[in-house]
Protein backbone atom coordinates (compact mmCIF):
# COMPACT_ATOMS: atom_id res chain seq x y z
CA UNK A 1 0.00 0.00 0.00
CA UNK A 2 1.40 3.42 -0.92
CA UNK A 3 1.87 5.75 1.97
CA UNK A 4 3.64 8.93 2.94
CA UNK A 5 6.03 8.53 5.83
CA UNK A 6 7.19 11.40 8.04
CA UNK A 7 10.37 11.98 6.04
CA UNK A 8 8.43 12.25 2.80
CA UNK A 9 6.02 14.72 4.40
CA UNK A 10 8.97 16.75 5.67
CA UNK A 11 10.53 16.78 2.18
CA UNK A 12 7.34 17.91 0.42
CA UNK A 13 6.79 20.52 3.14
CA UNK A 14 10.31 21.84 2.59
CA UNK A 15 9.69 22.01 -1.19
CA UNK A 16 6.44 23.91 -0.57
CA UNK A 17 8.12 26.18 2.00
CA UNK A 18 5.71 25.09 4.74
CA UNK A 19 7.13 24.99 8.22
CA UNK A 20 5.66 21.96 10.02
CA UNK A 21 6.14 21.03 13.64
CA UNK A 22 6.97 17.46 14.67
CA UNK A 23 3.40 16.76 15.71
CA UNK A 24 2.01 18.20 12.49
CA UNK A 25 4.29 15.92 10.50
CA UNK A 26 2.98 12.90 12.39
CA UNK A 27 -0.62 13.93 11.97
CA UNK A 28 -0.29 14.84 8.27
CA UNK A 29 1.66 11.70 7.50
CA UNK A 30 -1.35 9.65 8.68
CA UNK A 31 -3.93 11.82 6.92
CA UNK A 32 -2.04 12.07 3.63
CA UNK A 33 -1.44 8.32 3.62
CA UNK A 34 -5.17 7.78 3.94
CA UNK A 35 -5.76 10.05 0.94
CA UNK A 36 -3.10 8.36 -1.17
CA UNK A 37 -4.57 4.97 -0.31
CA UNK A 38 -8.02 6.11 -1.33
CA UNK A 39 -6.68 7.33 -4.68
CA UNK A 40 -4.84 4.03 -5.14
CA UNK A 41 -8.19 2.22 -4.92
CA UNK A 42 -9.34 4.18 -7.98
CA UNK A 43 -6.32 2.86 -9.93
CA UNK A 44 -7.38 -0.67 -9.04
CA UNK A 45 -10.81 -0.13 -10.54
CA UNK A 46 -9.75 1.87 -13.61
CA UNK A 47 -8.26 -0.57 -16.10
CA UNK A 48 -6.45 0.16 -19.36
CA UNK A 49 -9.80 0.76 -21.02
CA UNK A 50 -10.33 3.92 -18.94
CA UNK A 51 -8.32 6.82 -20.38
CA UNK A 52 -6.48 9.12 -18.00
CA UNK A 53 -8.30 12.38 -17.50
CA UNK A 54 -7.11 15.67 -16.11
CA UNK A 55 -10.41 17.49 -16.40
CA UNK A 56 -13.93 16.42 -15.45
CA UNK A 57 -15.63 18.04 -18.45
CA UNK A 58 -14.93 16.56 -21.91
CA UNK A 59 -14.01 19.81 -23.64
CA UNK A 60 -10.92 20.92 -25.52
CA UNK A 61 -9.48 23.87 -27.44
CA UNK A 62 -10.85 26.73 -25.38
CA UNK A 63 -8.59 29.46 -26.65
CA UNK A 64 -8.36 33.22 -26.81
CA UNK A 65 -7.73 35.43 -29.86
CA UNK A 66 -4.44 37.32 -29.82
CA UNK A 67 -5.90 40.73 -29.01
CA UNK A 68 -4.53 43.12 -26.43
CA UNK A 69 -6.74 43.74 -23.40
CA UNK A 70 -6.19 46.54 -20.88
CA UNK A 71 -3.59 45.80 -18.21
CA UNK A 72 -3.51 47.08 -14.65
CA UNK A 73 -1.73 50.34 -13.95
CA UNK A 74 1.53 50.16 -12.06
CA UNK A 75 -0.21 51.52 -8.95
CA UNK A 76 -2.94 48.86 -9.18
CA UNK A 77 -0.38 46.11 -9.79
CA UNK A 78 1.65 47.12 -6.76
CA UNK A 79 -1.34 47.89 -4.52
CA UNK A 80 -1.05 44.63 -2.61
CA UNK A 81 2.73 44.57 -2.41
CA UNK A 82 4.07 44.65 1.17
CA UNK A 83 7.10 46.51 -0.17
CA UNK A 84 7.91 48.21 -3.46
CA UNK A 85 10.66 50.28 -5.05
CA UNK A 86 11.02 51.94 -8.47
CA UNK A 87 7.73 50.49 -9.69
CA UNK A 88 8.83 46.98 -8.80
CA UNK A 89 7.98 44.42 -6.15
CA UNK A 90 10.59 44.18 -3.43
CA UNK A 91 11.40 40.59 -2.46
CA UNK A 92 13.82 39.21 0.12
CA UNK A 93 17.30 38.19 -0.91
CA UNK A 94 17.07 35.39 -3.48
CA UNK A 95 19.24 32.29 -3.25
CA UNK A 96 20.44 33.26 0.20
CA UNK A 97 19.60 29.79 1.38
CA UNK A 98 20.79 28.02 -1.74
CA UNK A 99 23.89 29.85 -2.90
CA UNK B 1 43.30 25.22 -16.06
CA UNK B 2 45.77 22.78 -17.50
CA UNK B 3 43.31 21.21 -19.97
CA UNK B 4 42.38 22.88 -23.20
CA UNK B 5 39.06 22.19 -24.90
CA UNK B 6 40.86 20.31 -27.67
CA UNK B 7 42.65 18.01 -25.21
CA UNK B 8 39.45 17.46 -23.24
CA UNK B 9 37.40 16.29 -26.23
CA UNK B 10 40.19 14.07 -27.55
CA UNK B 11 40.68 12.35 -24.22
CA UNK B 12 36.96 12.18 -23.35
CA UNK B 13 33.78 11.79 -25.39
CA UNK B 14 31.53 14.85 -25.03
CA UNK B 15 27.75 14.42 -24.91
CA UNK B 16 25.48 17.48 -25.13
CA UNK B 17 21.85 18.30 -24.63
CA UNK B 18 20.63 21.73 -25.62
CA UNK B 19 17.48 23.52 -24.49
CA UNK B 20 16.57 26.56 -26.53
CA UNK B 21 13.88 28.96 -25.36
CA UNK B 22 12.21 30.99 -28.09
CA UNK B 23 10.10 34.01 -27.11
CA UNK B 24 7.17 34.29 -29.50
CA UNK B 25 6.29 37.67 -31.02
CA UNK B 26 2.55 37.44 -30.45
CA UNK B 27 0.68 40.64 -29.66
CA UNK B 28 -0.35 39.32 -26.23
CA UNK B 29 0.94 36.99 -23.56
CA UNK B 30 0.46 33.20 -23.42
CA UNK B 31 -2.49 33.05 -21.03
CA UNK B 32 -3.83 36.62 -20.79
CA UNK B 33 -4.45 39.69 -22.94
CA UNK B 34 -1.58 41.81 -21.61
CA UNK B 35 0.68 43.20 -24.35
CA UNK B 36 3.79 41.15 -25.10
CA UNK B 37 6.16 44.07 -25.31
CA UNK B 38 9.83 44.58 -24.55
CA UNK B 39 10.98 47.67 -22.68
CA UNK B 40 7.75 49.06 -21.17
CA UNK B 41 7.67 50.74 -17.74
CA UNK B 42 7.93 48.08 -15.00
CA UNK B 43 4.71 46.29 -14.01
CA UNK B 44 2.49 48.06 -16.54
CA UNK B 45 1.89 45.01 -18.78
CA UNK B 46 0.40 42.88 -16.02
CA UNK B 47 -3.04 41.72 -14.95
CA UNK B 48 -4.53 39.38 -12.33
CA UNK B 49 -3.72 36.32 -14.52
CA UNK B 50 0.00 36.95 -15.04
CA UNK B 51 0.38 38.22 -11.48
CA UNK B 52 -1.18 34.97 -10.27
CA UNK B 53 -3.86 36.72 -8.22
CA UNK B 54 -6.52 34.51 -6.62
CA UNK B 55 -9.49 33.63 -8.79
CA UNK B 56 -7.85 34.47 -12.11
CA UNK B 57 -8.06 31.92 -14.93
CA UNK B 58 -5.50 31.43 -17.71
CA UNK B 59 -6.76 30.98 -21.29
CA UNK B 60 -4.21 30.03 -23.97
CA UNK B 61 -3.46 32.35 -26.88
CA UNK B 62 -4.47 30.66 -30.17
CA UNK B 63 -1.79 32.54 -32.12
CA UNK B 64 0.88 31.24 -29.73
CA UNK B 65 -0.40 27.70 -30.22
CA UNK B 66 -0.26 28.20 -33.99
CA UNK B 67 3.31 29.53 -33.79
CA UNK B 68 4.37 26.65 -31.56
CA UNK B 69 2.93 24.06 -33.95
CA UNK B 70 4.56 25.73 -36.97
CA UNK B 71 7.91 25.67 -35.17
CA UNK B 72 7.36 22.02 -34.28
CA UNK B 73 6.64 21.19 -37.91
CA UNK B 74 9.75 23.10 -39.06
CA UNK B 75 11.75 20.95 -36.63
CA UNK B 76 10.32 17.80 -38.18
CA UNK B 77 8.29 17.03 -35.06
CA UNK B 78 5.11 15.05 -34.76
CA UNK B 79 2.17 17.05 -33.46
CA UNK B 80 0.26 15.32 -30.69
CA UNK B 81 -3.47 14.82 -31.25
CA UNK B 82 -4.14 15.83 -27.68
CA UNK B 83 -1.68 17.70 -25.52
CA UNK B 84 -2.09 19.52 -22.26
CA UNK B 85 -0.49 21.99 -19.92
CA UNK B 86 1.13 21.17 -16.60
CA UNK B 87 2.23 23.07 -13.54
CA UNK B 88 5.93 23.11 -12.78
CA UNK B 89 6.27 24.05 -9.13
CA UNK B 90 9.22 26.04 -7.92
CA UNK B 91 9.95 28.88 -5.54
CA UNK B 92 11.60 31.81 -7.16
CA UNK B 93 10.03 35.26 -7.21
CA UNK B 94 10.32 35.66 -11.00
CA UNK B 95 6.93 33.93 -11.14
CA UNK B 96 4.26 35.15 -8.79
CA UNK B 97 2.25 31.92 -8.72
CA UNK B 98 5.01 29.65 -7.35
CA UNK B 99 4.59 27.57 -10.47
CA UNK B 100 5.18 27.97 -14.15
CA UNK B 101 2.57 26.77 -16.64
CA UNK B 102 4.45 24.48 -18.98
CA UNK B 103 3.94 21.11 -20.65
CA UNK B 104 5.29 17.89 -19.21
CA UNK B 105 4.23 14.40 -20.23
CA UNK B 106 2.17 15.44 -23.24
CA UNK B 107 4.04 18.19 -25.08
CA UNK B 108 2.46 19.50 -28.28
CA UNK B 109 5.45 18.67 -30.52
CA UNK B 110 7.72 15.65 -30.11
CA UNK B 111 10.24 13.44 -31.87
CA UNK B 112 11.75 15.63 -34.58
CA UNK B 113 15.02 16.02 -36.40
CA UNK B 114 16.85 19.11 -37.60
CA UNK B 115 19.61 19.28 -40.21
CA UNK B 116 22.44 21.58 -39.19
CA UNK B 117 25.04 22.65 -41.74
CA UNK B 118 28.56 23.29 -40.46
CA UNK B 119 31.23 25.69 -41.69
CA UNK B 120 32.82 23.19 -44.08
CA UNK B 121 29.47 22.43 -45.72
CA UNK B 122 29.03 19.05 -44.04
CA UNK B 123 25.83 18.53 -42.11
CA UNK B 124 24.70 16.69 -38.99
CA UNK B 125 21.21 15.67 -37.90
CA UNK B 126 20.19 16.78 -34.41
CA UNK B 127 17.40 14.77 -32.81
CA UNK B 128 14.61 16.81 -31.23
CA UNK B 129 13.03 15.32 -28.14
CA UNK B 130 10.20 17.83 -27.83
CA UNK B 131 9.15 21.43 -28.46
CA UNK B 132 6.65 22.50 -25.85
CA UNK B 133 4.78 25.64 -24.87
CA UNK B 134 5.27 27.50 -21.63
CA UNK B 135 5.29 30.97 -20.12
CA UNK B 136 8.30 33.20 -19.53
CA UNK B 137 9.15 34.55 -16.08
CA UNK B 138 9.47 38.13 -14.81
CA UNK B 139 12.74 40.00 -14.48
CA UNK B 140 14.66 40.27 -11.22
CA UNK B 141 17.01 43.14 -10.46
CA UNK B 142 19.38 42.44 -7.61
CA UNK B 143 20.12 45.32 -5.29
CA UNK B 144 23.17 45.67 -3.09
CA UNK B 145 26.34 43.59 -3.04
CA UNK B 146 28.03 43.59 -6.45
CA UNK B 147 24.76 43.70 -8.41
CA UNK B 148 24.91 39.97 -9.07
CA UNK B 149 22.56 37.46 -7.56
CA UNK B 150 25.03 36.35 -4.92
CA UNK B 151 25.60 38.72 -2.05
CA UNK B 152 22.69 40.98 -2.99
CA UNK B 153 20.63 42.44 -0.14
CA UNK B 154 17.24 42.13 -1.82
CA UNK B 155 15.71 41.96 -5.28
CA UNK B 156 13.14 43.92 -7.28
CA UNK B 157 10.73 42.18 -9.62
CA UNK B 158 9.13 43.43 -12.82
CA UNK B 159 6.47 41.01 -14.11
CA UNK B 160 6.03 42.53 -17.60
CA UNK B 161 7.82 39.52 -19.13
CA UNK B 162 5.98 37.07 -16.87
CA UNK B 163 3.57 35.08 -19.01
CA UNK B 164 5.16 35.92 -22.37
CA UNK B 165 4.78 32.86 -24.64
CA UNK B 166 7.80 30.62 -25.01
CA UNK B 167 8.53 27.47 -26.94
CA UNK B 168 11.21 25.33 -25.33
CA UNK B 169 13.03 23.05 -27.75
CA UNK B 170 14.85 20.12 -26.16
CA UNK B 171 17.32 18.00 -28.11
CA UNK B 172 17.94 14.31 -27.71
CA UNK B 173 21.48 13.58 -26.46
CA UNK B 174 23.97 14.82 -29.08
CA UNK B 175 26.73 12.22 -29.21
CA UNK B 176 29.79 11.51 -31.30
CA UNK B 177 30.64 15.10 -32.22
CA UNK B 178 34.10 14.98 -30.61
CA UNK B 179 36.09 18.13 -31.22
CA UNK B 180 33.25 19.62 -33.27
CA UNK B 181 30.87 19.63 -30.28
CA UNK B 182 31.13 23.39 -29.71
CA UNK B 183 30.81 24.20 -33.42
CA UNK B 184 27.76 21.90 -33.72
CA UNK B 185 26.07 23.53 -30.72
CA UNK B 186 26.64 26.99 -32.14
CA UNK B 187 25.39 25.99 -35.60
CA UNK B 188 22.34 24.30 -34.09
CA UNK B 189 21.27 27.39 -32.13
CA UNK B 190 22.01 29.61 -35.15
CA UNK B 191 19.80 27.38 -37.29
CA UNK B 192 16.93 27.63 -34.81
CA UNK B 193 17.40 31.38 -34.59
CA UNK B 194 17.32 31.71 -38.41
CA UNK B 195 14.33 29.38 -38.58
CA UNK B 196 12.16 31.29 -36.09
CA UNK B 197 12.90 34.47 -38.01
CA UNK B 198 12.00 32.85 -41.32
CA UNK B 199 8.79 31.55 -39.73
CA UNK B 200 8.10 35.08 -38.51
CA UNK B 201 7.21 33.81 -35.04
CA UNK B 202 10.00 35.56 -33.08
CA UNK B 203 12.43 38.39 -33.68
CA UNK B 204 15.20 35.94 -32.77
CA UNK B 205 17.29 38.59 -31.03
CA UNK B 206 19.65 36.69 -28.77
CA UNK B 207 21.05 39.86 -27.19
CA UNK B 208 17.54 40.73 -25.97
CA UNK B 209 16.96 37.20 -24.75
CA UNK B 210 14.29 36.28 -27.28
CA UNK B 211 16.33 33.19 -28.15
CA UNK B 212 18.38 31.76 -25.29
CA UNK B 213 20.13 28.47 -24.73
CA UNK B 214 20.87 26.21 -21.78
CA UNK B 215 23.77 23.87 -22.49
CA UNK B 216 24.01 20.46 -20.85
CA UNK B 217 27.42 18.89 -21.21
CA UNK B 218 28.98 15.73 -19.88
CA UNK B 219 32.15 13.78 -20.64
CA UNK B 220 32.64 10.03 -20.62
CA UNK B 221 35.76 7.92 -21.04
CA UNK B 222 36.78 7.00 -24.58
CA UNK B 223 36.17 3.36 -25.49
CA UNK B 224 36.11 1.05 -28.51
CA UNK B 225 32.36 0.67 -28.23
CA UNK B 226 31.60 4.28 -27.27
CA UNK B 227 27.82 3.91 -27.31
CA UNK B 228 27.98 1.28 -24.58
CA UNK B 229 29.64 3.66 -22.10
CA UNK B 230 27.05 5.33 -19.85
CA UNK B 231 26.84 9.13 -19.89
CA UNK B 232 28.89 11.01 -17.31
CA UNK B 233 27.48 13.50 -14.82
CA UNK B 234 26.40 16.68 -16.59
CA UNK B 235 26.41 20.35 -15.84
CA UNK B 236 23.72 22.68 -17.15
CA UNK B 237 24.97 26.13 -18.09
CA UNK B 238 22.00 28.49 -18.09
CA UNK B 239 21.06 31.44 -20.26
CA UNK B 240 23.91 31.55 -22.72
CA UNK B 241 22.89 34.51 -24.82
CA UNK B 242 25.07 34.70 -27.91
CA UNK B 243 26.43 32.29 -30.49
CA UNK B 244 29.97 33.16 -29.49
CA UNK B 245 29.16 32.51 -25.82
CA UNK B 246 27.75 29.07 -26.66
CA UNK B 247 31.06 27.97 -28.13
CA UNK B 248 33.01 29.59 -25.31
CA UNK B 249 30.83 28.01 -22.59
CA UNK B 250 31.32 24.55 -24.09
CA UNK B 251 35.08 25.13 -24.36
CA UNK B 252 35.21 26.11 -20.72
CA UNK B 253 32.95 23.37 -19.36
CA UNK B 254 34.68 20.58 -21.32
CA UNK B 255 38.08 21.68 -20.02
CA UNK B 256 36.79 22.08 -16.45
CA UNK B 257 35.17 18.66 -16.38
CA UNK B 258 38.17 16.94 -18.03
CA UNK B 259 40.38 18.37 -15.36
CA UNK B 260 38.18 17.01 -12.57
CA UNK B 261 37.85 13.58 -14.19
CA UNK B 262 41.58 13.31 -14.94
CA UNK B 263 42.29 14.07 -11.28
CA UNK B 264 39.94 11.27 -10.23
CA UNK B 265 37.33 13.70 -8.94
CA UNK B 266 33.62 13.67 -9.68
CA UNK B 267 31.67 16.18 -11.76
CA UNK B 268 28.75 17.51 -9.72
CA UNK B 269 25.37 17.49 -11.46
CA UNK B 270 24.38 21.12 -11.10
CA UNK B 271 23.26 24.35 -12.71
CA UNK B 272 26.07 26.71 -13.64
CA UNK B 273 26.04 30.39 -14.54
CA UNK B 274 27.92 31.72 -17.57
CA UNK B 275 30.01 34.86 -17.09
CA UNK B 276 30.70 36.75 -20.28
CA UNK B 277 33.43 38.91 -18.71
CA UNK B 278 35.64 36.05 -17.49
CA UNK B 279 34.47 33.52 -20.11
CA UNK B 280 33.87 31.01 -17.36
CA UNK B 281 31.07 29.33 -15.42
CA UNK B 282 30.42 29.20 -11.69
CA UNK B 283 28.27 26.86 -9.66
CA UNK B 284 24.70 28.06 -9.32
CA UNK B 285 21.87 26.63 -7.33
CA UNK B 286 22.90 23.25 -6.07
CA UNK B 287 19.51 21.69 -6.03
CA UNK B 288 19.26 17.98 -5.51
CA UNK B 289 15.92 18.83 -3.95
CA UNK B 290 14.78 21.78 -6.00
CA UNK B 291 14.97 19.57 -9.10
CA UNK B 292 11.75 18.05 -7.83
CA UNK B 293 9.26 20.23 -9.68
CA UNK B 294 6.24 18.09 -8.74
CA UNK B 295 4.64 18.48 -12.16
CA UNK B 296 0.93 17.84 -12.37
CA UNK B 297 -1.72 18.53 -15.04
CA UNK B 298 -2.90 22.16 -15.00
CA UNK B 299 -6.47 21.90 -13.73
CA UNK B 300 -7.42 25.36 -15.01
CA UNK B 301 -6.96 24.50 -18.67
CA UNK B 302 -8.36 22.10 -21.22
CA UNK B 303 -6.45 19.88 -23.63
CA UNK B 304 -5.14 21.32 -26.91
CA UNK B 305 -6.44 19.14 -29.75
CA UNK B 306 -5.49 20.69 -33.10
CA UNK B 307 -7.61 19.71 -36.08
CA UNK B 308 -5.36 17.57 -38.37
CA UNK B 309 -6.55 19.52 -41.43
CA UNK B 310 -5.42 22.76 -39.76
CA UNK B 311 -2.03 21.22 -38.93
CA UNK B 312 -1.64 20.33 -42.63
CA UNK B 313 -2.52 23.92 -43.57
CA UNK B 314 0.19 25.12 -41.19
CA UNK B 315 2.66 22.62 -42.65
CA UNK B 316 2.21 24.31 -46.02
CA UNK B 317 3.45 27.60 -44.52
CA UNK B 318 6.83 26.24 -43.39
CA UNK B 319 9.65 28.19 -45.13
CA UNK B 320 12.73 26.61 -46.65
CA UNK B 321 15.46 25.34 -44.31
CA UNK B 322 17.91 28.13 -43.38
CA UNK B 323 20.84 26.23 -44.92
CA UNK B 324 19.02 25.77 -48.22
CA UNK B 325 18.06 29.42 -48.11
CA UNK B 326 21.70 30.37 -47.64
CA UNK B 327 22.70 28.24 -50.61
CA UNK B 328 20.02 29.92 -52.73
CA UNK B 329 21.05 33.42 -51.61
CA UNK B 330 24.74 32.70 -52.27
CA UNK B 331 23.77 31.71 -55.80
CA UNK B 332 21.60 34.81 -56.31
CA UNK B 333 24.22 37.14 -54.89
CA UNK B 334 27.14 35.56 -56.75
CA UNK B 335 29.29 35.24 -53.62
CA UNK B 336 32.20 32.77 -53.48
CA UNK B 337 32.12 30.04 -50.81
CA UNK B 338 34.66 31.98 -48.80
CA UNK B 339 32.71 35.24 -49.03
CA UNK B 340 29.50 33.49 -48.03
CA UNK B 341 31.15 31.74 -45.10
CA UNK B 342 32.46 35.05 -43.79
CA UNK B 343 29.00 36.56 -44.17
CA UNK B 344 27.41 33.65 -42.27
CA UNK B 345 30.00 33.76 -39.50
CA UNK B 346 29.53 37.51 -39.11
CA UNK B 347 25.80 36.86 -38.87
CA UNK B 348 25.21 39.23 -41.78
CA UNK B 349 22.98 37.14 -44.08
CA UNK B 350 19.73 38.79 -43.05
CA UNK B 351 21.34 42.26 -42.97
CA UNK B 352 22.73 41.87 -46.49
CA UNK B 353 19.43 40.47 -47.73
CA UNK B 354 17.55 43.49 -46.32
CA UNK B 355 20.17 45.88 -47.71
CA UNK B 356 19.72 44.41 -51.19
CA UNK B 357 15.96 44.64 -50.76
CA UNK B 358 16.51 48.36 -50.02
CA UNK B 359 18.10 48.70 -53.44
CA UNK B 360 21.82 48.03 -52.92
CA UNK B 361 23.92 45.73 -55.10
CA UNK B 362 24.97 42.42 -53.53
CA UNK B 363 28.68 43.26 -53.68
CA UNK B 364 28.02 46.76 -52.37
CA UNK B 365 26.03 45.40 -49.43
CA UNK B 366 28.74 42.84 -48.68
CA UNK B 367 31.52 45.42 -49.00
CA UNK B 368 30.08 47.75 -46.36
CA UNK B 369 28.76 45.20 -43.86
CA UNK B 370 31.84 42.99 -44.04
CA UNK B 371 34.33 45.85 -44.37
CA UNK B 372 33.95 49.15 -42.55
CA UNK B 373 30.96 48.11 -40.41
CA UNK B 374 32.50 44.77 -39.41
CA UNK B 375 35.65 46.65 -38.42
CA UNK B 376 33.66 49.07 -36.26
CA UNK B 377 31.59 46.27 -34.70
CA UNK B 378 34.80 44.42 -33.91
CA UNK B 379 36.30 47.54 -32.35
CA UNK B 380 33.21 47.97 -30.17
CA UNK B 381 32.95 44.26 -29.37
CA UNK B 382 29.37 44.32 -30.61
CA UNK B 383 27.41 42.48 -33.27
CA UNK B 384 26.60 44.04 -36.63
CA UNK B 385 22.95 44.09 -35.69
CA UNK B 386 23.63 46.18 -32.60
CA UNK B 387 25.21 48.95 -34.67
CA UNK B 388 22.96 51.99 -35.13
CA UNK B 389 23.00 51.59 -38.88
CA UNK B 390 20.12 50.04 -40.80
CA UNK B 391 20.15 48.17 -44.12
CA UNK B 392 18.35 51.21 -45.58
CA UNK B 393 21.26 53.43 -44.47
CA UNK B 394 23.78 51.18 -46.21
CA UNK B 395 21.71 51.11 -49.39
CA UNK B 396 21.47 54.91 -49.26
CA UNK B 397 25.24 55.14 -48.82
CA UNK B 398 25.81 53.08 -51.95
CA UNK B 399 23.38 55.16 -53.99
CA UNK B 400 25.19 58.35 -52.87
CA UNK B 401 28.48 56.87 -54.09
CA UNK B 402 26.94 55.72 -57.37
CA UNK B 403 25.51 59.17 -57.96
CA UNK B 404 28.99 60.65 -57.48
CA UNK B 405 27.82 62.72 -54.50
CA UNK B 406 30.47 61.15 -52.26
CA UNK B 407 33.48 58.88 -52.66
CA UNK B 408 34.51 55.97 -50.43
CA UNK B 409 36.48 58.15 -48.05
CA UNK B 410 33.55 60.52 -47.55
CA UNK B 411 31.21 57.52 -47.30
CA UNK B 412 33.13 56.30 -44.28
CA UNK B 413 32.70 59.72 -42.68
CA UNK B 414 28.97 59.68 -43.47
CA UNK B 415 28.77 56.24 -41.87
CA UNK B 416 30.58 57.47 -38.78
CA UNK B 417 28.05 60.30 -38.55
CA UNK B 418 25.14 57.89 -38.90
CA UNK B 419 26.64 55.68 -36.16
CA UNK B 420 26.97 58.72 -33.94
CA UNK B 421 23.24 59.31 -34.27
CA UNK B 422 23.43 62.25 -36.66
CA UNK B 423 20.78 60.79 -38.94
CA UNK B 424 20.81 58.87 -42.22
CA UNK B 425 23.93 58.99 -44.43
CA UNK B 426 22.25 61.49 -46.79
CA UNK B 427 21.46 63.89 -43.97
CA UNK B 428 24.99 63.49 -42.52
CA UNK B 429 26.44 64.32 -45.95
CA UNK B 430 24.32 67.48 -45.91
CA UNK B 431 24.93 68.53 -42.31
CA UNK B 432 28.68 67.83 -42.38
CA UNK B 433 29.06 69.22 -45.91
CA UNK B 434 30.63 66.05 -47.24
CA UNK B 435 29.75 66.38 -50.95
CA UNK B 436 32.51 65.73 -53.42
CA UNK B 437 33.80 69.05 -54.76
CA UNK B 438 32.83 68.89 -58.42
CA UNK B 439 33.02 72.61 -59.06
CA UNK B 440 35.88 72.74 -61.60
CA UNK B 441 37.00 76.25 -60.76
CA UNK B 442 37.50 75.33 -57.10
CA UNK B 443 39.44 72.23 -58.15
CA UNK B 444 41.51 74.18 -60.69
CA UNK B 445 42.50 76.67 -57.99
CA UNK B 446 43.54 73.84 -55.71
CA UNK B 447 45.55 72.17 -58.51
CA UNK B 448 47.33 75.42 -59.35
CA UNK B 449 48.23 76.00 -55.72
CA UNK B 450 49.62 72.45 -55.44
CA UNK B 451 51.58 72.79 -58.70
CA UNK B 452 53.09 76.05 -57.51
CA UNK B 453 54.26 74.34 -54.34
CA UNK B 454 55.91 71.50 -56.32
CA UNK B 455 57.22 73.26 -59.45
CA UNK B 456 59.20 70.29 -60.83
CA UNK B 457 56.15 68.04 -61.21
CA UNK B 458 54.78 69.62 -64.40
CA UNK B 459 58.09 69.05 -66.20
CA UNK B 460 58.19 65.40 -65.07
CA UNK B 461 54.71 64.81 -66.45
CA UNK B 462 55.63 66.44 -69.73
CA UNK B 463 58.72 64.16 -69.82
CA UNK B 464 56.34 61.20 -69.78
CA UNK B 465 56.37 60.42 -66.05
CA UNK B 466 52.60 60.64 -65.78
CA UNK B 467 52.61 58.90 -62.38
CA UNK B 468 54.20 62.04 -60.92
CA UNK B 469 50.70 63.54 -61.05
CA UNK B 470 49.92 61.38 -58.00
CA UNK B 471 51.76 63.76 -55.69
CA UNK B 472 49.57 66.64 -56.84
CA UNK B 473 46.38 64.58 -56.58
CA UNK B 474 47.40 63.74 -53.00
CA UNK B 475 48.04 67.39 -52.18
CA UNK B 476 44.67 68.43 -53.61
CA UNK B 477 42.82 65.69 -51.71
CA UNK B 478 44.53 66.83 -48.53
CA UNK B 479 43.67 70.46 -49.17
CA UNK B 480 40.01 69.58 -49.81
CA UNK B 481 39.91 67.12 -46.87
CA UNK B 482 39.11 64.23 -49.19
CA UNK B 483 36.18 65.96 -50.84
CA UNK B 484 37.66 66.19 -54.32
CA UNK B 485 36.84 63.78 -57.10
CA UNK B 486 40.32 62.28 -57.59
CA UNK B 487 39.64 61.31 -61.22
CA UNK B 488 38.65 64.85 -62.13
CA UNK B 489 41.67 66.32 -60.31
CA UNK B 490 43.96 64.08 -62.35
CA UNK B 491 42.32 65.23 -65.58
CA UNK B 492 42.87 68.86 -64.66
CA UNK B 493 46.55 68.25 -63.82
CA UNK B 494 47.14 66.48 -67.13
CA UNK B 495 45.35 69.29 -68.98
CA UNK B 496 47.63 71.83 -67.26
CA UNK B 497 50.65 69.82 -68.43
CA UNK B 498 49.17 69.58 -71.91
CA UNK B 499 49.29 65.78 -71.82
CA UNK B 500 46.58 63.32 -72.86
CA UNK B 501 45.31 61.19 -69.94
Amino acid sequence: MPSLDRDEVARVAALARIDLSESERDRLSGQLSAIVEAVAKVSEVAGNDVPATSHPIPMSNVHRTDEIQPSLTQEQALAGAPQKEDGRFTVPQILGEEA
Amino acid sequence: MTYTYEQAVIEFDPVMGIEVHVELNTATKMFCGCANEFGAEPNTRVCPVCLGLPGSMPVPNEKAIESAIRLGLALGCKVRDSSRFARKNYFYPDLAKNYQISQYDEPTNYDGELEVVLNDGSSVMIGIERAHMEEDAGKNTHVGGTGGIQGSDYSLVDYNRGGVPLVEIVTKPIEGMGERAAEVARAYVATIRDMVRALGISDGRMEQGSVRADINLSLRPRAEDQASVPFGKRSETKNVNSLRAIEAAIHYEAARQAELLAAGEAVVQETRHWHEDTKSTTSGRSKEEAEDYRYFPEPDMLPVEPDPAWVEELRATIPEHPAKRRARLQDEWGFTDLEMRDVVNADAVALIESTIAEGASSQGARKWWMGELARIANERQSTLEELEVTPADVAELESLIDAGTINDTLARQALAGALAGEGSPASVVKSRGLEVVSDDSALEDAVDTALAAQPDVLQKIQDGKVQAAGAIVGAVMKATRGQADAGRVREIILARAGVEG
